[in-house]
């Protein structure tokens, strides 16, 4: 018994040692924030508290949080959302009469985005949009820090589109589909 | 009647103190625990989090008073009054300065192991009266947690009683400096009658009176409910333990007498064993370094210094050690620290007869 108790005075006095040594140490914080510099291992020493709305992290542009879609490198394939397990994105197309542009990467582009939202409260952050998409126009971006007072302003809406223009768009479409089908008839 | 409104004074005066120190207590030991783990502690409500234990004092006075249906009304309301009000008399002769008490007791130190047992009523009419499995729990670890540990605690003090041989707490701090009226030995071979310091303390006065003082702090920390003897409010097993049915004004009621009690417990370590309010600077040849730091206002400076360095320790154990079993509890108690302080209150009945009065 006095043997079990001394052991543990001896363990207890090794974890005091440790504990004051954190104590002293709490007069510094850690130095390197960012995880991309070669010394961030080095500098993790004294309080790892970051106080988040006055300081941040550094994050890569590119990093793992909030999408971002360059609506004009888009072709409108629905991949995305296809590929995205919780169907937080909601794509509406309109067929286009001809071709209505390039891609900066040189894809055809030859459907209309009428409608292009992602519901940011339903995006679980996996990145398999940014896999799949042909275009590389749906991207994951350093923004993480948004918060809404309204759901609703959590659905992003990436289509440039107005209503007009929308119904315009149609009307070509359907007017096309009926010539082609008057053609079809008189050959 | 002038004597009435003196008295008066002093319990509002200490009551003042408890309450102040309380809210400091709260506050220095959120940022130990926060240095410890290496998080910065508090830092929102004012500069550096400092009117953090301010807000939330006020947040508590402004709660309502729940009493659950199936509680024993009176029990439930009586008991965070028994428990604080328990600790508070303790305060009442525990020596600040030379001459400087509320009640220079001739039983003082008796007095002061005797009303912190009516803690343990207090706890048990806390957990009895919620009514509640997981208060019920607590408050038994509670009693037999304290009931336990106040026998070796008392043991190691009369060791440190039997050497000084006064049980008035004012005259044994008295006992352990330049103003003593008795010869001093440092470890029972070297007069520091003169020389004072930390030489005089009654803790060197007797190299087993050393080990006296660290059982005396062990049990102390049991007896204050303090990790790592926390299983009466073991937060990970018992909710809360027996404070778990109470809120607001009650609740703080009962967290100022556990901090309280941290001071209480701290302070009679202080008085019986570090020399209290006499000063740890020795006179060293011309440099009378113990003569003139010694007087009414150094002796408030050193009670206070030297209590809240301990209780900066309690709580400094606290984020270190883990919480130990009830078992291994009860085992520490009785088959270690009871059996070293009885060898103590021996071994200090020897020290007196053969060495002190020898030399």
């Amino acid at each position: 018994m006095f043997k079990i108790a001394l052991q543990a005075f001896i363990t207890a006095a090794k974890g005091l040692a440790i504990t004051f040594t954190h104590l002293l140490g709490a007069r510094r914080s850690r130095k390197q924030l960012d995880v991309r510099k070669n010394d961030y291992f080095e500098k993790q020493t004294g309080v790892t508290t970051v106080q988040f709305p006055r300081e941040k992290m550094p994050v890569p542009e590119v990093a793992r949080y909030q999408l971002d879609v360059e609506i004009d490198d888009c072709i409108v394939c629905d991949l995305c959302a296809k590929a995205c397990p919780v169907d937080c994105i909601a794509i509406e197309s309109i067929k286009a009469t001809d071709v209505i542009g390039k891609t900066s990467d040189g894809s055809v582009k030859r459907l209309y985005a009428a409608k292009f939202d992602i519901d940011m409260a339903k995006c679980m952050y996996c990145g398999l949009c940014t896999v799949v998409c042909p275009t590389e126009c749906i991207t994951m971006t350093d923004q993480y820090d948004r918060s809404m007072t309204n759901l609703a302003e959590l659905t992003y809406s990436f289509a440039e589109m107005t209503p007009a223009e929308i119904e315009q768009r149609k009307q070509e479409w359907t007017k096309f589909q009926a010539e082609k089908e008057v053609a079809k008839k008189k050959s | 009647m002038a004597f009435y409104i003196t008295y008066i004074g002093i319990g509002i005066a200490l009551f003042g103190f408890i309450a102040g120190f309380t809210l400091f207590a709260v506050y220095s030991e959120r940022k130990i625990a926060g240095f410890v783990q290496d998080r910065l502690g508090p830092m929102e409500t004012g500069k550096h989090g400092t009117l953090q234990t301010l807000a939330d004092i006020l947040k508590l006075i402004q709660k309502e008073f729940i009493t659950p249906s199936a509680a024993d009304k009176i029990l439930f309301r009586v008991a965070p009054v028994v428990i604080f009000i328990a600790v508070f008399l303790g305060f009442a002769v525990m020596p600040w300065a030379p001459g400087l008490a509320p009640s220079a007791l001739h039983l003082g130190l008796f007095y002061v192991i005797a009303i912190i047992s009516v803690d343990a009523i207090g706890l048990l009419m806390a957990g009895w009266g919620s009514n509640n499995k997981f208060s019920l729990l607590g408050s038994m670890r509670a009693v037999a947690q304290i009931v336990s540990y106040e026998i070796p605690s008392g043991i190691a003090l009369i060791s440190a009683v039997m050497i000084t041989q006064t049980l008035d707490l004012q005259e044994i701090v008295a006992n352990q400096g330049i103003m003593s009226a008795e010869k001093l030995h440092f470890f029972g071979f070297w007069e520091v009658s003169q020389i004072g310091g930390f030489f005089a303390w009654n803790l060197f006065q007797a190299p087993h009176l050393v080990i006296a003082y660290v059982i005396f702090f062990i049990a102390s920390l049991a007896e204050c409910n303090r990790a790592p003897f926390d299983i009466p409010e073991a937060e990970s097993e018992l909710v809360g333990g027996f404070h778990t049915e109470y809120g607001g004004l009650r609740f703080a009621f009962i967290f100022l007498a556990e901090y309280a009690m941290m001071f209480l417990v701290a302070m009679i370590g202080v008085a019986v064993f570090l020399g209290g309010w006499n000063s740890p600077l020795p006179n060293l040849g011309s440099a009378r370094l113990a003569e003139w730091t010694t007087g009414m206002a150094w002796g408030v400076f050193w009670t206070l210094s030297k209590t809240l360095l301990i209780v900066g320790i309690q709580m400094w154990i606290r984020w270190t050690l883990p919480r130990l079993r009830a078992d291994q509890l009860m085992a520490l108690c009785w088959k270690v620290l009871t059996p070293l302080a009885f060898l103590c209150m021996a071994v200090s009945g020897i020290w007196r007869i053969w060495i002190m009065s020898g030399t």
